[in-house]
């Protein structure tokens, strides 16, 4: 069992390599969250400014929906390698809870 | 794998969270963990939407009476940012910056401390400005379960990072503890998955109508 | 130094103490089986009871209100505390060897998860000795449950919470130990199906379970902390627990069944000596069934009101279930066609449940047909129905099982004359009292009455379900029976009792040490034993990795102290809606202050587990004899 873990000092060049990867990472992770908060500021605007709701509901479910997936990709790693598995059985999750929110809002009798 | 074992930023590894087979083991199954509790909240979400503005024959109160968009607007802020200093903790984390790991997840433990400030005092001001306590409708028990149980998540997360950060705060960061910090800001991280739906569905669309 | 002979050495006390903080799986595996067994008493004396009570018409045996009680108690006890708990036992016993892997992911929560399943299954049967059991069917529709009076749905709501908790960490627990543990080699595809369905019943878990979690703790926040979701007159819909327990609950009978047709699928295998027919074709329908199994639970709603259009939807995707389960029947008969069978006890079992189940599946597809189904629902025939899927698919799973790992897991043969008197007893049993229900629901008879008028016709079909009854309640006896006398005369067996294993569990000794295997095994394929012993390897596996050091987790007795708190947290959630008593709060916070306390100690404290040194390995001796 791999109970045991190799450890292996890098090289300089190796652990530079990864140190610029991991500030790269980390810029693209302050982006994303500057998106959004951009995303948040459009959201509570459409509804303070009192638009139609037919406009104005799917458009933040949208807005909510791209936030979601910034979360999950950008700052859960799931864009990272090994998460194949993980993610599989998340979106599993998804789809089942996507069922219930429709039954809920289709046949519950009202 | 040796609880007591040093390490440098140059021995560490670049995933010190999935390095051993009790992290991958953590990290697989807290994904599929958050995967059920996609699960149970979307029940919560469903059954809010099912009974929004139900309540005894001549209610009053509506969502869009009850709901004011500043405080939620701030509550959103303090989650967000936490959700980012959370990441810049894990950032650190795989650095092996001990000490800014900590730093980070601290500001992150205070900006969650906050959001469910705001929460008490909002829960508070509708039970004493509205009367719209927990029995007082259906569609008051829906509201207070859903947004109560996402409440519950943060204290439970601010527990967690507070016992953990104790727990290690003198001995550094190993392979045995990577993961478990790695575990807490997924958590984290799910927790502002699950406000941000809170608040497109139950505060922005109930403002909206 | 196996662990039994470890066992026989101790004194009593040490040896409920090992029992009570174990981690290893093959132990938790044991106590599933034991208080499973227990509950399936249990569950049985009800039906026992329910039997007396309809065999003749106008009986007054018991009252209608304690009748309620015992049919709710009887379903409520079977699927969730005999059926769930005696396949966990199984799948604790036998997935981790399958796989090659020395515990599961997580053998901590493993310990948990038995806890809480226990703590709650005593936590809802103590409603018999504190003011009466819970009176709204297994299925505690709302609008009757927010109505039954007294305690008894609140036992059911807090008792199931908290051994639905340990079925989610146990779900997670072994989907993480069939993705992450799998000894090198065994790729998905090399699977064998008992594990493949484990791991699909798991993630069925790990997705249904949360919806019942929702709709209890609605139940309990209603009934007993002032909430209205399901009180009509404050706003509430009572369709909501609807449909949370049949998102629940039609998942439920597949993560019953799916397991059943992993122990059937090896039986086949082994007892017609032949590799599974369609391996793959086998596992793509169960990962069909398992997502079909999500989307069609409306079906029990059909007489709710929903409109054609949902009926209509759920009726064509229920239908849709009947082909990837009639792909699995073909293959069994085709694992079975040409292959050089031997009856054995556990193959009886299996060709008993082809007939049984396609029984049952056949009623299950008239019952799609919505239409039809206005005037099915709540008939007898609907009762005949579900006891031929689970007694006809899952129990007689449950009990093939028994006798085919019986030998693994406790290294001595169950009988195979008992154990066939046992078969023929129990299928006879079985048919006589479900097959004629059918015609007693057709006839018009409506399931959950505690009496029936005599002269309509029902009273023969009625007794003549009840004797074959008591055929099942003899066929249970003589198991008993059949275990008592082989656990005196207690023979012991080698790796390979059946002799025709194909897979890793049995080719390791019977019981396997606590560390299951010395080396880990390399597969080279499916059936790997089977492999090995093809190419005359005396040793049984191929090894991954030379004898070296073993890494062990320590036991502990947090996760009983964890469980206990929750179970005395739930008596004072219990009492507090009644008002008159003091205790009740102090009580809830002092079960929730061990069970966060216990959580703390287990954070605060490393738990690193120990190492089995090579030295000692070595020192046991060379291989384990053959078979």
């Amino acid at each position: 069992m791999a109970h045991e873990v190799e450890t292996r000092k890098k090289t300089q060049a190796e652990f530079e390599y990864a140190k610029r990867k991991r500030e790269e990472e980390m810029r693209g992770q302050v982006a994303t969250f500057a998106l959004m908060i951009f995303l948040t500021l459009v959201a509570f605007t459409a509804v303070a400014a009192d638009f139609s709701a037919y406009y104005v509901v799917p458009t933040i479910l949208l807005l909510a929906a791209v936030q979601v997936g910034l979360q999950l990709y950008y700052f859960m790693h799931a864009k990272e390698k090994g998460h194949g598995t993980p993610i599989f059985f998340f979106y599993g999750g998804l789809l089942i809870a996507f069922t219930i929110l429709i039954t809920f809002v289709t046949i519950i009798w009202i | 794998m040796d609880i007591n074992k040093q390490y440098s930023a140059q021995t560490w590894p670049d995933h010190p969270e999935t390095a051993t087979l009790e992290g991958k083991n953590k990290f697989v199954g807290f994904w599929l963990f958050l995967g059920g509790e996609t699960v149970l909240f979307a029940t919560l979400f469903a059954t809010y939407l099912a009974l929004k503005d139900k309540g005894p024959s001549g209610m009053e109160i509506t969502a869009s009476q009850l709901f004011e968009l500043p405080l939620v607007f701030i509550m959103t802020m303090l989650l967000l940012t936490s959700s980012l200093t959370s990441v810049y903790a894990m950032f650190h984390m795989r650095s092996y910056n001990f000490r800014a790991m900590q730093a980070w997840m601290a500001v992150t433990v205070l900006l969650g401390a906050a959001f469910l400030g705001f929460e008490i005092y909002e829960f508070n001001h509708y039970v004493h400005e509205f009367g719209f306590t927990y029995g007082h409708s259906a569609f008051s028990s829906a509201f207070y379960t859903l947004v109560g149980t996402h409440g519950l998540h943060v204290a439970i997360g601010l527990g967690w990072f507070i016992l953990l950060m104790i727990r290690n705060a003198k001995r550094g960061l190993n392979l045995y503890n990577a993961s478990k910090f790695y575990t807490i800001s997924l958590y984290w991280h799910f927790i502002d998955v699950v406000w941000v739906f809170i608040f497109t569905v139950v505060y922005l669309m109930g403002v909206v109508g | 130094m196996s662990s039994t002979a470890q066992a026989q050495k101790k004194g009593f006390g040490a040896t409920l103490w090992d029992y009570l903080t174990t981690v290893d799986h093959k132990k938790i595996a044991i106590l599933y089986l034991v208080s499973g067994g227990f509950f399936f008493v249990v569950g049985g004396i009800e039906a026992m009871l329910i039997r007396i009570q309809l065999a003749v018409p106008a009986n007054d045996f018991v009252s209608a209100g304690v009748y309620n009680q015992i049919m709710t108690m009887h379903g409520t006890t079977m699927i969730f505390l005999a059926a769930m708990p005696l396949l966990f036992a199984f799948m604790n016993a036998v997935v981790p060897l399958q796989i090659g892997a020395r515990d599961v992911a997580f053998p901590f929560l493993n310990s948990l998860g038995f806890w809480l399943f226990f703590f709650g299954g005593v936590f809802l049967n103590l409603s018999w000795f504190l003011g009466g059991a819970p009176d709204a069917g297994w299925t505690s529709y709302a609008s009757l449950a927010i109505a039954s009076g007294g305690h008894g749905v609140d036992f059911y709501a807090l008792g199931l919470q908290i051994s639905g908790a340990g079925t989610l960490i146990a779900g997670i627990n072994f989907l993480v130990t069939i993705i992450n543990m799998r000894a090198p080699g065994m790729t998905y595809m090399r699977m064998p199906m008992f594990t493949w369905t484990t791991f699909i019943a798991s993630a069925l878990i790990l997705f249904a379970f949360p919806p019942l979690t929702v709709g209890l703790f609605f139940l309990i926040l209603d009934r007993m902390f002032f909430a209205n979701f399901f009180a009509v007159e404050m706003g509430g819909n009572t369709i909501i627990w609807e449909h949370l327990f049949w998102i629940f609950g039609h998942p439920e009978v597949y993560i019953l069944v799916l397991p059943a047709f992993g122990i059937f699928s090896e039986i086949f295998a082994i007892f017609s000596r032949k590799r599974l027919f369609g391996y793959s074709a086998l596992v793509f329908a169960t990962i069909l069934i398992g997502f079909y199994g999500f989307m069609v639970w409306a079906h029990h709603m059909f007489t709710t009101g929903l409109g054609a259009t949902a009926n209509a939807i759920f009726a064509v995707a229920t239908m849709a279930i009947a082909v990837p389960t009639g792909v699995k029947i073909f293959n069994w008969l085709l694992t079975i066609w040409g292959g050089n069978i031997s009856f054995s006890t556990p193959m009886l079992y299996a060709l008993g449940f082809i007939p049984s189940f396609v029984a049952g599946g056949v009623t299950g597809v008239m019952q799609a047909v919505a239409p039809l189904d206005y005037q099915l629902h709540d008939s007898y025939f609907i009762v005949a129905h579900f006891h031929y899927v689970i007694v006809g698919g899952v129990v007689l799973a449950l009990l093939g099982g028994l006798h085919l790992y019986w030998p693994k897991m406790f290294g001595t043969m169950l009988s195979e004359k008992l154990g066939k008197i046992t078969f023929a007893l129990f299928f006879f049993g079985f048919h006589a009292t479900f097959f004629i229900q059918h015609f007693l629901g057709l006839l018009g008879m409506p399931r959950r009455v505690y009496t029936f008028v005599g002269d309509q016709g029902w009273d023969l079909y009625n007794l003549i379900s009840s004797v074959g009854a008591a055929f099942m309640a003899l066929g249970v006896i003589t198991l008993v029976i059949n275990i008592i006398m082989t656990s005196v005369k207690n023979e012991r067996v080698g790796n390979d009792p059946w002799e025709d294993g194909r897979t890793l569990e049995w080719a390791i000794p019977s019981p396997p040490p606590f560390y299951n295997f010395k080396q880990t095994p390399l597969v080279r394929g499916l059936d790997t034993y089977w492999i090995e012993k093809m190419e005359g390897n005396p040793e049984g596996m191929t090894y991954a990795e030379p004898i070296g050091d073993i890494h062990m987790p320590n036991n502990s007795i947090i996760p009983f102290i964890m469980s206990a708190g929750l179970f005395v947290a739930a008596f004072g959630a219990l009492y507090f809606i009644d008002g008159d008593k003091a205790w009740p709060l102090p009580v809830l916070a002092l079960g929730l202050l061990i069970t966060l306390g216990s959580m703390a100690a287990r954070s605060l404290k490393d738990d690193l587990g120990y190492h089995i040194h090579k030295e000692d390995l070595l020192k046991e001796g060379g291989q384990p004899g053959g078979h």
